[in-house]
């Protein structure tokens, strides 16, 4: 069954106390060179059926209005997952 | 008068914003997160707690929860609803109230007595207080920042639609130090504070007077009882 991927950001505007502190254990690390982390999340979404873009929009408008919120966040990408062969 | 505090998967403050509703002088009503029957209440609390693990994000899932359809019926006919720390999450979540809140920006959990002014007492949980009244709940949190575009925080300022702001310290990043908002119809109010740990002398923040003497926070569930009477 094919596999569908949101990925899902902070807004840019806004801190990141997540990808801040793991920037910070970066730092201690001594891997100073990596300034600055942002984190966010990744869902995949098995579905039945096709992929197709019927599908696709359906995942893009819950993106937006379930797995989201975008008072905080923004929905960056919406793919189908390629099959591993 | 009869008060609903819905118990969510998670919920913690729940059984003390019973308490809270029985010291008030109300009836308190245990409402289930999966049902659609809010049991003809008067009055509605969304507790506080980690519905859901804060899975997804705080108070999403509860958000979407049977019950949650109910609760935005009634706030939309003016049945005053008041959501405490998670419950403000879910409030905010189910876009009953604007903005969103997001991790502390220091990183850690607070949990501390905290000073507040009560910046609108015209709200159907603050009209007991005087506009201006410092107050001292407890305040728990991991998640209590609270953000909104530029616009909406205008919006929220212009319209005093900012029911209690921080004071002293801001706690955990909150934009304009804001720690509870209403709706425009002042029967919707969401703070991360808890005052449901604040109602009775022997249990709450300590004060001047004596230990754990604080019960500011009681005023709140007699507010939404004096807003009831008087419809």
């Amino acid at each position: 069954m094919p596999t569908i991927v949101v990925e899902v950001m902070p807004k840019a505007e806004l801190l990141d106390p997540q990808g801040k502190a793991v920037a910070g254990a970066l730092g201690r690390l001594g891997k100073s060179r990596f300034t600055a982390v942002r984190l966010g999340k990744r869902f995949e979404l098995t579905v039945e059926g096709e992929a197709d873009e019927a599908t696709l929009a359906e995942v893009r408008e819950l993106a937006e209005s379930m797995l989201s919120n975008s008072v905080i966040e923004d929905v960056v990408s919406v793919h189908v997952q390629r099959e591993s062969a | 008068m009869r008060i609903g505090v819905v118990t969510f998967p998670g919920s913690l403050d729940d059984r003390d914003a019973q308490r809270a509703v029985r010291h008030a002088g109300a009836t308190p009503v245990a409402l289930w997160h999966g049902e659609h029957d809010l049991h003809g209440v008067d009055a509605i609390v969304l507790p506080g707690g980690f519905s859901y693990g804060d899975y997804l994000r705080a108070g999403a899932i509860a958000s979407l929860s049977p019950i949650m359809a109910e609760v935005i019926a009634a706030a939309n006919r003016g049945v005053p609803v008041l959501g405490i720390c998670n419950g403000f999450q879910m409030l905010a979540e189910a876009h009953l109230l604007p903005g969103g809140l997001i991790r502390n920006d220091h990183g850690t959990f607070i949990c501390r007595d905290q000073k507040l002014r009560v910046e609108n007492a015209s709200t159907a949980w603050t009209n007991g207080y005087a506009t201006g009244a410092e107050i001292t709940i407890p305040l728990k949190n991991g998640e209590g920042g609270f953000v909104a575009d530029a616009e909406t925080l205008a919006r929220l300022e212009g319209e005093g639609l900012v029911a209690f702001r921080y004071l002293g310290v801001n706690p955990n990043g909150s934009l304009h130090d804001i720690a509870g908002i209403s709706n425009a119809r002042g029967n919707v109010v969401g703070l991360m504070p808890h005052p449901e740990h604040a109602i009775e002398e022997g249990f709450g923040p300590d004060t001047p007077a004596a230990m754990r003497s604080g019960t500011d926070g009681l005023t709140m569930f007699t507010s939404a009882i004096a807003a009831l009477a008087s419809v």
